[in-house]
């Protein structure tokens, strides 16, 4: 099973080492590369990136143990590439939040744009607000936990990890699902392809219920939640009708 | 014997009427279209000279990527191996592969599957491919690579995801695509993060930035609409463009896309670099062909037409051993192609895992048929007897390198090439749509 998320105060840097001071990068007048190659320089410490103004591919590619604020709205794969970083945005973010997220976390004070978390392998992506359509697609392993709504074709070819949806999942929820499991706590428009309700055990309940702790999602009742995992009947080819292959 | 109804096309009738599915099959279109073959190398006479001796050298050295990279991929010879996945093919024939290319100072690909340790562990020069199933894609491997490439197409299957039967779905596969084992496993086709032209733009830079802005970024398209798919690359951002023509090979795909989708490798390498040519950046953005490349003849025409370099798949398998009647402990393995219902010289088996010459397998037994020493030394040979082809037409042209080939060097055998290569028919002064 994936990893939960870490509480705040244990979110800076490795235990024992020194504070780093606070770095502040003001996208304004900085370019992307600028920024990024300050942050992805960062051993540990802290680092503030000012005015992004919606600027795509910020804090991509870091590998170490940071705490990385986007102070505003970011633009395409904020967090995107990442490891071991714990990335904020104050605001809403763009298509493709924590794309190919291996561990670390990214945390959206918002909603997210299309494809949130898009085949990520690790970590934790957590959007307080909705997600537009693909969130989760070809999840490899990581959580995305979505405070609000989740657009169609959440979880599309979702191969392993866990999609929490604190509110409504729309169309074509987990359509073509390999062996990711997704938790939906308000109502599912509709189930995708392959995608099948599983009645919930105590271990879901109490997993959910972490879960969402950990996000500081107080809105969702763990215990009724509903669970939708995979038919498995797309697996082999030759039950694949010509409208699903 | 009617033509329409021949005895083949009752047979895959019938095996339709018996499966309820579509044949799903290795390799490349087995149909006749137009092709290399059907242009002819004008070589020099009076004027210009051909070059002489040793002492007038033809240069092969390829430079890819010069567009954005700080560090673009420098090649001794213009042919590279090109992305076939560690799942499609072996452990051992990956780091063959990966040899050959470093024995003869060229790159290899990654595929769809991740990167296997052995492969970077051989290969000097590894370009890792960004496919829309994101199979084991991991930033450290991005890292570490030579180039990476986006793959939008391949023209075995433009606009059709990879296919891989469970038979090779094994422990190792299925682990480092995160797939449970066995099953069959059907890609996406559009990459799941972005999509239209601004989309890849912003693709293209995250992985810059990821990075560093160190390597190049190849875009790699199946040749079906190619005059605005390379447009929309280089106005991506691409470095590197990757051309890939109907023929060109795969490791399983559906027989309905591998013979009746995308071009001809010959027209879409003309279309690829008019393209270039027209939007100002044949200087600064590289084109990369492939697609039922076999010979030095073929590299120099592609080269002629305006392509910087090649990349060779099933040719590549074939020097490796594919439909080789013996293995490399010697045994004779015509059994095993019986097994599959084919012979030696007719496999496209490579779908099923059970490859006589353990190449397109992941069952241990028959992967160790595949000695990756003596593999690695045959596909070493066979690319130096590319490039030493290829110097020998260019030197007969008068060119001091293989890059000064160019279409003046080249006639069409048939209107149809003609027009598709832009290049006059034999004996005649006409290029059937665009002289009178
Ligand atoms: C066994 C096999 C596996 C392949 N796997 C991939 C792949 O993973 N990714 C990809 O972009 N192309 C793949 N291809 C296509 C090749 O990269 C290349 O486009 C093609 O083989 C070129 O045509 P040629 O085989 O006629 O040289 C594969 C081809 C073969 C034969
Ligand atoms: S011999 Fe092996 S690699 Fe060649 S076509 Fe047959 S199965 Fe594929």
């Amino acid at each position: 099973m994936t990893s939960l998320p870490r509480q705040s105060d244990q979110r800076a840097g490795r235990q024992g080492d020194p504070p780093a001071a606070e770095v502040t990068l003001d996208a304004a007048a900085l370019s992307t590369r600028e920024i990024n190659r300050s942050l992805q320089a960062l051993p540990y410490g802290r680092a503030v990136v000012t005015n992004p103004d919606g600027r795509h591919n910020l804090a991509v590619g870091l590998d170490a143990p940071v705490r990385v604020e986007i102070d505003g709205p970011a633009g395409f794969y904020a967090g995107g590439l990442g490891k071991q970083a714990h990335i904020t945005v104050n605001g809403p973010a763009g298509c493709g939040v924590g794309e190919n997220l291996m561990s670390g976390d990214v945390h959206v004070r918002g909603s997210a744009g299309r494809s949130a978390a898009a085949s990520a392998r690790g970590g934790v992506v957590v959007v307080d607000g909705g997600c537009s359509s693909r969130a989760g697609i070809s999840l490899k392993g990581a959580t995305l936990a979505i405070g609000g709504d989740a657009g169609a074709l959440c979880g599309l070819l979702a191969q392993s990890g866990v999609i929490l949806i604190g509110g409504d999942a729309g169309p074509c929820l987990g359509d073509s699902l390999y062996e990711a499991v997704l938790y939906v706590g308000g109502k599912i428009a509709g189930l995708g392809a392959d995608a099948v309700v599983e009645e919930i055990t105590q271990h879901d309940v109490t997993f959910v219920k972490i879960l969402a702790e950990g996000c500081g999602f107080d809105h969702l009742s763990p215990a009724d939640v509903t669970k939708v995992v995979s038919t498995r009947r797309l697996y082999n080819m030759q039950n694949h009708d010509h409208g699903n292959y | 014997m009617s033509h329409t109804f021949s005895p083949e096309v009752i047979a895959e009738i019938q095996e339709r009427a018996r499966l309820g599915g579509c044949e799903v099959r290795g390799l490349g279109a087995k149909r006749a279209v137009p092709s290399f073959d059907d242009l002819l190398i004008l070589s020099a006479g009076i004027s210009p000279a051909p070059l002489e001796g040793t002492q007038e050298r033809c240069d092969t050295r390829t430079v890819l990527g010069t567009r954005h990279a700080e560090e673009p991929v420098v090649l001794d010879i213009p042919i590279t191996i090109a992305g076939m996945s560690f799942g499609s093919l072996s452990a051992g024939a990956k780091e063959a592969l990966g040899r050959a290319a470093a024995m003869t100072g060229t790159s290899t690909t990654t595929g769809d599957g991740g990167m296997a340790p052995e492969e970077r562990d051989s290969s000097k020069t590894l370009v890792y491919q960004c496919l829309p199933s994101r199979y084991g894609f991991d930033p450290d491997d991005l890292r570490s690579a030579d180039a990476v490439e986006i793959v939008l197409g391949q023209g075995a299957a433009p606009g059709g995801g990879s296919v891989l039967l469970g038979q090779k779905v094994t422990t190792s596969v299925a682990f480092m695509r995160d797939l449970p084992e066995g099953l069959d496993q059907r890609a996406a086709s559009r990459h799941p993060d972005w999509t239209g032209p601004d989309g890849l733009r912003v693709k293209i830079e995250e992985l810059r930035e990821a990075t560093s802005w160190r390597i190049p970024v190849y875009v790699k398209i199946g040749a079906a609409r190619v005059a605005s798919d390379v447009r929309h690359a280089v106005e991506a951002g691409a470095d590197v463009i990757v051309v890939d023509g109907m023929q060109g090979g795969t490791g399983a795909a559906q027989d309905v896309f591998i013979e009746h989708t995308g071009i001809p490798t010959l027209a879409a390498t003309r279309m690829a670099a008019d393209t270039l040519r027209r939007l100002s950046v044949e200087n600064e953005v590289q084109l990369v062909i492939s697609g039922g490349v076999r010979s030095g003849a073929d590299v120099a025409k592609a080269l002629a037409l305006g392509a910087d370099a090649v990349s060779v798949g099933v040719a590549a398998l074939i020097a490796l051993g594919c439909n080789s009647t013996s293995d490399d402990t010697g045994a004779d393995v015509s059994l095993g192609y019986r097994a599959l219902g084919t012979v030696p010289g007719s496999c496209t088996a490579c779908h099923t895992g059970g490859c006589p010459v353990g190449i397109a397998t992941q069952d241990d037994m028959l992967a160790d048929r595949l000695d990756p020493d003596f593999g690695a030394e045959r596909v070493a040979n066979y690319l130096r007897a590319l490039a030493m082809e290829t110097t020998m037409l260019a030197r007969a042209c008068g060119k001091s390198s293989v890059h000064d080939l160019d279409t003046g060097d080249l006639v069409a055998l048939t209107v149809e090439a003609a027009a598709m290569a832009r290049v006059p028919l034999a004996g005649t002064s006409w290029i059937p749509g665009v002289t009178d």
